[in-house]
């Protein structure tokens, strides 16, 4: 099997609280995890996670307290390797005085292309980023979704074989997340492997191969998004209808939510069977049957809530 | 100098011409013309000091001023603002971009002390005075502005990388007025009669940049002649100097952890 393309061993990473006495607060605590080529791996977690300081990390802009990262198979301290690599930071900000062309312009010349080859790619990316009538606009007149456009933009400039974006969706409205998706998917068609990170949980669930669940700067849970729904107890849920005079039997009735006629039930799998002979002997109508699939959201709110996750997040620092 | 760093200054020197920095001519224009009208109504022979006295000072403060303003500022807004991110995931070493960074502003001073000089060079005409041959050494009084400004941009980057803008401006401000004064210092020193104090005094004055041998404003002023040797002297020590502290700067900036 090929080496994994983001390979991170127990990367972790302390700041500095307090003004006089100098604490540590552990932000990310022994992150271990590897992704594959060609992956879209969703880094999920609510704000406060670790999200960001993994990234900064892995971008060199922050220096890890302990543990190694590798991104193709090169060490994250080597520049070199940022040929290979985009990156998109959270909420960025770009050189205000610039238009949007300019600093696709100026990023590309990091990459040593010549002039008319900047021109192209700049205009490419513009185009591809919907945001070709913009590009002589400077960044001071740039709406938020419209700079996360530039950003994603120049985070792509170099076809980067791995691309790492900070809350890629975040201040956009739902048509702009749509085109971020699309995006992405764009880029796994081309073979590219995309690491990002969301609060957003419906973001993920769309478009990951695989996620990864980050509270409190520890890794939860990795898997596919069905695998990590498969975590939890699955069971199934039953609407239906009574006829007048018939009622339910007393053991279901606590358990049901009755609108009008209606009632709805959630039965744990193994009890289904025997529900819906109860069911049949009081003729009760079935009007659907279906799967309770606990979102990811239902899984987050339960980690969050869970007693390992008591220690509250603490306020952001700044 | 790498082409990373050389994008970086162009850059840094497009932000210096888009936020106006080049408004300051206006105002050097403006006290030119006024210096030019009021002598020429005096008139008494001194016009050629006045003049080249007022305009080299200005040329100096001007520099200054903004050497120190826009050099605290040079790393940090790019921190402060997040630029940096996007710039640091390029193929770009943090050395790269801070020598990218002192070039440009370099650069933005270099241009600004030319049209300056161009200014005063009209000031002078207009006081309706061929050049002379000795005024050749009014360009070696610019090119050791220029050289102090070098210094001066360095020291205040150097400042930059690890505390607030507030700070380092203070601090480079300081640094300045001591390097004016290192000699009265070294004479301080040897007023004192203890070797404690004149290893300390020693220490500082040769640790401090001096700008005494920078300054030959009123040299030039009397059509004195610059020695050569102060020249190279002079170029080989801004080298230097600015090398050590761009050094200091980069090994202290690129194990810091963007906040
Ligand atoms: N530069 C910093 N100094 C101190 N604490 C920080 C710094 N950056 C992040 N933190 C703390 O680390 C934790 C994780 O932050 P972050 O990585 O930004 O989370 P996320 O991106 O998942 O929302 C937060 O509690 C935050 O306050
Ligand atoms: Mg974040």
């Amino acid at each position: 099997m090929a080496l994994p393309v983001i390979e991170i061993l127990g990367l972790t990473k302390d700041f500095p609280t307090g003004f006089w006495r100098k604490r540590m607060r552990r932000s990310l605590d022994g992150l271990t995890l590897a992704v594959e080529e060609g992956e879209i791996f969703g880094f999920l977690g609510p704000n406060g996670a670790g999200k960001t300081t993994t990234l900064k990390l892995l971008m060199g802009l922050i220096f890890p307290t302990a543990g190694t990262a590798h991104i193709l198979g090169r060490s994250i301290d080597d520049t070199q390797m940022h040929r290979e690599i985009g990156y998109l930071p959270e909420q960025p900000y770009f050189y205000d005085y610039l238009t949007a062309r300019e600093l696709l312009d100026y990023y590309a010349r990091f990459f040593g292309y010549g002039a008319a080859e900047r021109r192209q790619r700049v205009a490419r990316m513009l185009e591809r980023v919907g945001l070709a009538d913009a590009g002589g606009v400077q960044l001071r007149k740039f709406s938020k979704g419209m700079l996360q456009r530039v950003g994603i933009a120049q985070a792509i400039l170099h076809d980067p074989r791995v691309i790492f974006l900070d809350e890629p969706m975040s201040g956009l409205d739902p048509i702009g997340r749509r085109e971020v998706r699309d995006i992405i998917l764009g880029l796994k068609r081309q073979g590219r492997t995309v690491f990002f990170s969301t609060h957003i949980l419906s973001d993920a669930e769309m478009i990951c191969d695989r996620v990864g669940v980050l509270h409190l700067g520890k890794l939860r849970g990795v898997g596919a998004p069905g695998e990590i729904l498969s975590m939890e107890s699955h069971g199934m849920e039953i609407l239906f209808e009574m006829r007048a005079g018939r009622a339910l039997p007393a053991d279901l009735l606590p358990r049901a939510a009755q609108t009008g006629q209606r009632y709805r039930i959630e039965v744990p799998e193994a009890e289904l069977y025997g529900v819906l002979e109860q069911l049949r002997d009081c003729e009760a109508r079935i009007l659907s049957l279906a799967p309770v699939r606990p979102s990811l959201e239902d899984y987050f709110l339960r980690l969050v809530e869970s007693p390992a996750a008591t220690p509250a997040v603490e306020e952001p620092v700044r | 100098m790498s082409g990373m760093s050389g994008a970086v200054a162009l850059n840094t020197f497009r932000e210096a011409v888009r936020d106006r920095v080049l408004y300051n001519l206006i105002l050097f224009a403006l006290l030119m013309i006024g210096a030019a009208v009021l002598v020429g109504q005096i008139s008494i022979g001194i016009e050629r000091l006045v003049i080249i006295n007022l305009g080299l000072s200005a040329i100096s403060v001007f520099g200054l001023v903004m050497a120190i303003f826009i050099g605290v500022g040079l790393v940090y807004k790019e921190i402060e603002k997040r630029t940096l991110y996007s710039l640091l995931a390029r193929p770009v070493r943090r050395w790269e971009f801070l020598v990218g960074k002192y070039v440009g502003l370099l650069l933005t001073l270099v241009v600004n002390i030319l049209l300056m000089s161009v200014g005063l060079a009209a000031a002078l005409f207009a006081v309706g005075r061929p050049l002379l041959r000795s005024d050749l050494s009014i360009l070696t009084a610019i090119y050791f502005i220029v050289l102090e400004l070098a210094l001066v941009i360095a020291v205040a980057i150097f400042f930059s990388c690890f505390s607030t803008p507030m700070l380092s401006a203070l601090f480079t401000l300081a640094i300045y007025i001591a390097g004016v004064f290192a000699w009265e210092i070294r004479d301080f020193g040897a007023l004192v009669h203890s070797p404690a104090v004149h290893l300390a005094v020693r220490v500082v004055y040769y640790t401090l940049p001096n700008f005494h041998n920078f300054n030959i404003i009123a040299a030039v002023g009397h059509a004195e002649r610059v020695p050569f040797s102060l020249i190279w002297q002079n170029t080989l020590y801004a080298l230097l100097y600015v090398t050590l502290l761009l050094l200091a700067s980069a090994t202290v900036f690129s194990r810091s952890n963007l906040k």
